[in-house]
Formats: C-alpha cells, sequence, structure tokens
C-alpha cells in the first residue's frame, strides 16, 4: 500500500480533489476539498492530476464492451456510470443476480470497482446503485425502495435539494407524499418529471452507444470460381464496394484482408498493408492483383470478402498550397507497391545525425516521413534574429567523404608511415599494394567520450591518400601517435571515393 | 564504305520507326560540350536506360562509377529511387557529388531479378526523376523490359553493372541500353600545395545508340553534380613550373 492518492483539477484558481482512493478518504479527504488543505492534513500525499477526457474515453470503451458482451442497449450516465437495458438478455448469463455478481468479477480483474443495481427503471437503478449500494429490487418495488434514500439520489438540481431540506423534505417517500400541483408550481417541472421516471411513471428513453462496426464487403458466388482471371473480375467489383463504404465513414484502408473461403473450409488469405490510408480502388485492386497467385483455389472458391483490418481518417486535403509551385509527386502509391513485394524494412531514406564519427552521421529513417515545416521566425525581440546565417547544412560540405563506407573497417599490412601525422607512403590492402602519390589529413576525430565512457581515449586521425593509379581511399590510424592510450597505431581502410 | 548521306538518312528512318514518328525527347545534357556534341541525343536521354560499369574490379572505380551516376541523378529532377544489393552507400559522400539526401530513397533487394522488378516499378511510377540499380546479371530481356517502362515518362534509368564473374566485362553482354559507359579513375594533377586535387575520371562511352563510342578524362562531380574538363595544358604548365619554383626555394 503506497500513499494516499488523490487526483487534482483546477477549478477557476482554486485547485481541487478531483477523486481520491480508499485510503486518502479514510483520512478524510473528500473530492471538491482544496489540494493545499489536504497537503496541510496529510504528510506525504501523492497529488496527481486528473485525466477527465480520458476518464471519459475509457469509461466509453467500456460501454462498448459492454454493448458488445451483455446487452444491446448500453448508455453513458453522467461520467461515472453506465445504463445497461438487461430487459431480455439476462437469462442468458443464468439470471439478474449471477450476471450482476459475474459482471463486477470481471471489472474487478480490470482494475475498477463497480456496484450494480437493477431496478425496472433507469431512475431506480441510478439511486440504488449510488446510495444504497449492490442491489436488485423486486419488480414493482421501486417506490418502496426509494422512500428511504435522500431527495438527491433523484438526479435533480442542488437548488432544489437544497429548497427540499429547508422545507423539511429529506426523503424521496417524503417527496412523493406532497401534493402534486404545488409542487410543480414550487420546483418547476423538472424535479416532479425525474420523481416520475425513478418510479416508472414516465418512461426515459435512453440514448445507446453504438459500437462502430468494421468495414467489410463480401461477395458469394453460385457457382465456385476457381481461374485467376475470375477473382481478379471479382475484385474488380469489391474494391469499388469498399471504397464507396470506406467514404461513407471518411477513412481509409491501412491494412487490408482479402479472404477467399474454399469449397473444403481452408480460406485463403491475402494481406496488404499501405502506407497512408487510401481508398482508390484501382491502387487497392493493383496491389490484390499483384498477390492473386498466393491464393490456391484448390476445388474452387465460394466467396470473397474484404476485411478492413486497420483503418485511417482520410479527409479531404488541399491539393496544392500555392497556386506557383508544382505539388511534389505522391510517393505514397509507389511505397505500397513496393512494399508488397520488398517489404517496408527493406525501403528507407537516410537522415543526417550530428556526429563526427562517420559510421554514426547518417540514420535510417522512414520512407514517407512527413515534410519538415520551415522553422517558424521567431519574435522580434528574439535574440536569435540577430544571427542572420543560414542554417548549417547536417554534414560539413569542406570535409570529403567516401562514396562508400565499409561497414567495419578494414586492416591495412605493409604500412609505412612516419610519426606522429604523416600519411602512410605504401600500404597493402585485400592482398594489392599501393604507392601513395597524394595524399591529405591527418582529420583527428576523437571518441564521442560525451556519449560513451569507452571512447574517452581513443582518437582516429583519418587521412585521404590517392595512389599512383588515381584511386582514392580513406584511411585512418588508431591512436594520436603520441600517447599509446589513444589507440595502438594500427592503421584501417574505411571508405572509398571515387 | 557506304555514302554518309545515304547512312544518316537510314538512320533518321530508324529512329522515326521506334518512337512511332517524330516526337521531342528530353534529354539530361553534361554541360560540356566536347561530351554532349559527340552524344546522339545532345545528353542522356532521360526516358531510357543507360548503363555504367566500372573500369576495373577494383572499389575505387566501382565508387567512381556510383558518383558518375550520383552526379546524373542528382541534375535530374525529383525524387530518385537507388535499389542497392548491399548497405555500404555513405549518404554524406553522395551529398557532397550533389545528391541530396531528402531526395534519396532506397530499397534493397535480395537478388538481381527482384532488383530489376523494383527498378521497372519506380520507372512505371513516373513520380520519380531517376531510378538507379546495381546489378550483376542483366540480360537483353531485363534490359529491354527496363528501357521499355522508361519510354513515354522522364525518369532516367540508370543501370550500374558489376562483373558476374571475377575479370569478366560488364558491358560486353548485350544489351538494349541506348549508353553504355564505362568509369575508371585517373590520376589528378598535382597541386602547387601538399594535398589532394578534386579527382579525375577516364569515362568511356564503350556503345551508344545512333552514335560512336569515344573516350574522354574529366574532372569529378562537384557539388552540383557537375563534371568538368580538366584545365588545358597552359594551366598545367604553370602549376609545374609554381611547384619548380617551390622546390628551388
Amino acid at each position: 500500500m503506497g500513499a494516499p492518492l488523490v487526483t487534482s483539477l483546477r477549478n477557476g484558481s482554486r485547485i481541487e480533489i478531483a477523486a481520491a482512493c480508499p485510503a486518502a478518504q479514510a483520512l478524510g479527504l473528500r473530492p471538491g476539498m482544496a489540494v493545499t488543505q489536504a497537503r496541510a492534513q496529510v504528510r506525504g500525499l501523492d497529488v496527481r492530476p486528473a485525466d477527465p477526457e480520458g476518464d471519459l474515453a475509457a469509461l466509453k470503451r467500456l460501454a462498448i464492451l459492454a454493448a458488445r458482451r451483455w446487452s444491446p442497449v448500453v448508455a453513458l450516465s453522467d461520467t461515472d456510470g453506465l445504463f445497461l437495458d438487461i430487459t431480455g438478455t439476462a437469462h442468458l448469463f443464468g439470471g439478474e443476480a449471477a450476471m450482476a455478481r459475474r459482471i463486477v468479477r470481471l471489472l474487478a480483474r480490470a482494475g475498477f470497482t463497480a456496484r450494480i443495481a437493477i431496478a425496472d427503471t433507469p431512475g431506480a437503478a441510478w439511486a440504488l446503485a449510488r446510495y444504497h449500494g449492490h442491489c436488485i429490487c423486486p419488480p414493482g418495488e421501486q417506490a418502496a425502495a426509494l422512500a428511504v434514500l435522500p431527495t438527491p439520489a433523484l438526479r435533480i438540481d442542488e437548488a432544489a435539494v437544497e429548497l427540499l431540506k429547508r422545507l423539511g423534505v429529506d426523503r424521496i417517500g417524503e417527496l412523493s407524499m406532497l401534493p402534486r400541483a404545488p409542487l410543480t408550481r414550487r420546483f418547476g417541472g423538472a424535479t416532479v418529471l425525474r420523481l416520475d421516471q425513478a418510479l416508472g411513471r414516465i418512461a426515459e428513453p435512453l440514448d445507446p452507444v453504438i459500437p462502430p462496426e468494421s468495414i467489410a464487403v463480401q461477395q458469394r458466388f453460385a457457382e465456385p470460381i476457381a481461374s485467376a482471371e475470375a477473382i481478379e473480375h471479382w475484385l474488380g467489383t469489391l474494391t469499388p464496394r469498399l471504397a464507396a463504404a470506406l467514404e461513407a465513414e471518411g477513412l481509409g484502408v491501412q491494412a487490408l484482408e482479402c479472404v477467399a473461403e474454399r469449397i473444403d473450409g481452408v480460406p485463403q488469405r491475402i494481406r496488404i498493408g499501405l502506407a497512408r490510408p487510401n481508398r482508390d480502388p484501382a491502387h487497392l485492386l493493383r496491389l490484390l492483383k499483384r498477390r492473386i497467385e498466393d491464393v490456391e483455389p484448390g476445388y474452387g472458391i465460394d466467396a470473397i470478402t474484404l476485411h478492413v483490418r486497420r483503418a485511417g481518417l482520410l479527409g479531404p486535403e488541399p491539393v496544392v498550397e500555392r497556386l506557383d509551385e508544382e505539388a511534389a509527386p505522391d510517393l505514397a502509391t509507389l511505397v505500397d507497391t513496393l512494399a508488397t513485394r520488398i517489404g517496408l524494412g527493406a525501403m528507407w531514406r537516410m537522415q543526417p545525425v550530428e556526429s563526427d564519427v562517420p559510421e554514426r552521421s547518417e540514420a535510417r529513417a522512414p520512407v514517407l516521413d512527413p515534410p519538415a515545416r520551415p522553422a517558424q521566425r521567431g519574435k522580434r525581440d528574439d535574440v536569435r534574429q540577430l544571427d542572420r546565417n543560414p542554417p548549417l547544412p547536417p554534414w560539413h560540405p569542406g570535409w570529403p567523404r567516401p562514396a562508400r563506407l565499409l561497414r567495419r573497417p578494414e586492416r591495412l599490412d605493409h604500412v609505412i608511415a612516419e610519426l606522429p601525422d604523416q600519411p602512410p607512403r605504401r600500404f597493402t590492402w585485400r592482398g594489392q599494394p599501393h604507392r601513395v602519390i597524394h595524399a591529405d589529413g591527418p582529420e583527428r576525430i576523437q571518441g564521442e567520450w560525451w556519449k560513451r565512457d569507452a571512447e574517452r581515449m581513443s582518437v582516429r586521425d583519418y587521412f585521404r591518400v590517392e595512389d599512383e593509379a588515381g584511386r582514392r581511399y580513406w584511411l585512418f590510424r588508431a591512436g594520436d601517435g603520441e600517447r599509446p592510450a589513444t589507440g595502438d597505431l594500427s592503421w584501417y581502410l574505411h571508405g572509398v571515393f571515387g | 564504305m557506304a555514302d554518309p548521306a545515304v547512312l544518316k538518312q537510314l538512320r533518321e528512318t530508324l529512329r522515326g520507326l521506334e518512337t512511332g514518328g517524330f516526337r521531342r525527347r528530353p534529354s539530361l545534357p553534361f554541360g560540356i560540350e566536347a561530351l554532349d556534341s559527340r552524344l546522339a541525343d545532345g545528353g542522356l536521354r532521360l526516358d531510357a536506360l543507360h548503363e555504367v560499369a566500372a573500369g576495373t574490379s577494383d572499389m575505387a572505380d566501382d565508387c567512381a562509377a556510383t558518383l558518375f551516376l550520383a552526379g546524373i541523378a542528382a541534375r535530374a529532377w525529383g525524387p530518385v529511387l537507388w535499389v542497392v544489393r548491399r548497405r555500404d552507400l555513405f549518404a554524406p559522400g553522395l551529398a557532397q557529388s550533389g545528391l541530396d539526401p531528402k531526395r534519396l530513397i532506397y530499397a534493397e533487394a535480395k537478388d538481381d531479378a527482384e532488383l530489376l522488378a523494383v527498378m521497372e516499378e519506380g520507372l512505371r511510377h513516373r513520380g520519380l526523376g531517376a531510378v538507379i540499380g546495381e546489378a550483376r546479371r542483366a540480360d537483353m530481356t531485363a534490359t529491354r523490359r527496363l528501357q521499355l517502362a522508361a519510354e513515354g515518362g522522364r525518369t532516367i534509368a540508370l543501370l550500374m553493372k558489376r562483373a558476374a564473374r571475377e575479370g569478366s566485362d560488364p558491358i560486353s553482354p548485350p544489351s538494349a541500353a541506348v549508353t553504355r559507359w564505362r568509369v575508371a579513375s585517373a590520376p589528378s594533377t598535382k597541386l602547387p600545395v601538399e594535398g589532394v586535387g578534386r579527382g579525375r575520371w577516364k569515362l568511356e562511352l564503350a556503345r551508344q545508340k545512333g552514335g560512336e563510342g569515344f573516350e574522354i578524362t574529366v574532372e569529378a562531380c562537384d557539388a552540383t553534380g557537375r563534371c568538368a574538363l580538366p584545365p588545358a595544358m597552359a594551366h598545367r604548365k604553370a602549376v609545374a613550373s609554381g611547384s619548380a619554383r617551390r622546390r628551388a626555394a
């Protein structure tokens, strides 16, 4: 058990407790208290910011789960409860009591503490769950069950509750005994409406959540098909239907699965992924057609279904932001096509990394990166405005770099070079001797001691050399030639210039 | 020897047959008069396949061919797809030949068949400025497919050929490429000071469609991807005398 936990919420200029854990409530902390007061009362209080939007989203997810599992009509009540209309579904779960136990147990496993009340009306169930605890109200008994509950259990506003209290009415039973006409005149229609709804005199419609359905289009065949041409033809009719279904939802597909159901019950699957949400039927068809040979028709195919496995929002977008410049060609279709052939892992871009160590100066990046936005202009009085130089290029253009870099530097043999910083006169690489005619260097590159402790001392001295045939190589010597700790003075070839 | 006028007429007829009429073809000049004037299209045709091979099997010549391709792609428009077999291209080095890393997309193919298929996809997409591939084996059928995919677009197809076997000539097998180049490093001139001057390549146009082959020595690509002619003889003499003075001093 850790420290008492509360969540905090800003209310105007005051920071209040939004919710408190049982341990905190036992110490006298209540929702609505100022956090400063709570901190003064309890030493070592764990205060975390509340997340009302996240809570609501989690409740909605729970509602959708409930709508799929327990009852078709599920509605949100306030920010902390759900209404389940279990008319006609309770017997599927072994009766009302068994169903309530099962739901509570399942929620407890998911980390929620829940209270369930079952009654004839949503209003009565709401009141019993919040002001009574676990309870199953027998049919028609809600008036008796509610009579002892306090008036706020009717979901009426605070002003009315306050006024009723001043009139000496504390319980719902007392309220229902008052004459109706003066009550309506004094408190307006809302209080009487809530009372009638709770007692079942007026129906209360619920606003159910609708679980999203995954998009799929299917085509069944009277006669099984077996040829690639037939499959291609039907895919050609299915993709426009899928595109229309996606357009109605404003979505684009990112992962699509085509399931061809075979007569012998062995489904044949084609999965394609798209780099960006897309619903162009021609493009989807092209990607699917490429994989038709993966389908083994066997004795024939009964039905073909296209399932959208993952979708993303695809709304209208501006085609060209400016009229005087040409739009960059869209590479997403090419990337999709190539990804179905060689996989997205075999495609990349290189992006610069600020590092002087050659093998760390570039990093792989995804192919379809959102284009970098030009930097925002700062404020007028920003000091950085004084710097009028253009931004530095990622790689220094003045230091020549090879066209190809060996993955691991290769050891050179028979190197003749003067210490401490002369280029080699001759060397042997891959069994072939080279005589150096021109040389440039050294370009000293220190290990990145601020990142890696093992490189605290390491030094490489790079030389660019040209041999008698004009071939250019990038060599380095480990060590600075003076201190043995910096390297063992062995020579390596790291890259080749053109 | 046949009459040159008749030959020229025949060539024009052939060209007309191939394109199905007269159509202006975009081409990418080198900007070097001595080179462009000897190319049949006044430069490298954008809608065609070009083959480049290293002069020898040494890795330095391989890199010279790499930078030659990078320079051509840098002068083309738009994004560039480079289909590789090994991951040893060094982006900072390519950037120094004018190929901006923002324009370059890498794709790695498992074998030559896959590499040629990926190149063909890239050529048919029409949204790329250049497609470069590094293959060992590409026969007449495969290069013909690439040439057909390139036709009608403005995506230049560049195929870097490596020797299929040790010691074999990568350019000699039949191919549908419009031009076939061989690139080798050449010694650079001595600078008046210590150091390494601008690189120099021996370019050999082994074959071209509708023209003769030739050899020329050029200086390597600069930061915009442009080659240059080596400085003239007189200039070279001044350099030599400068170094002689230095030695005397």
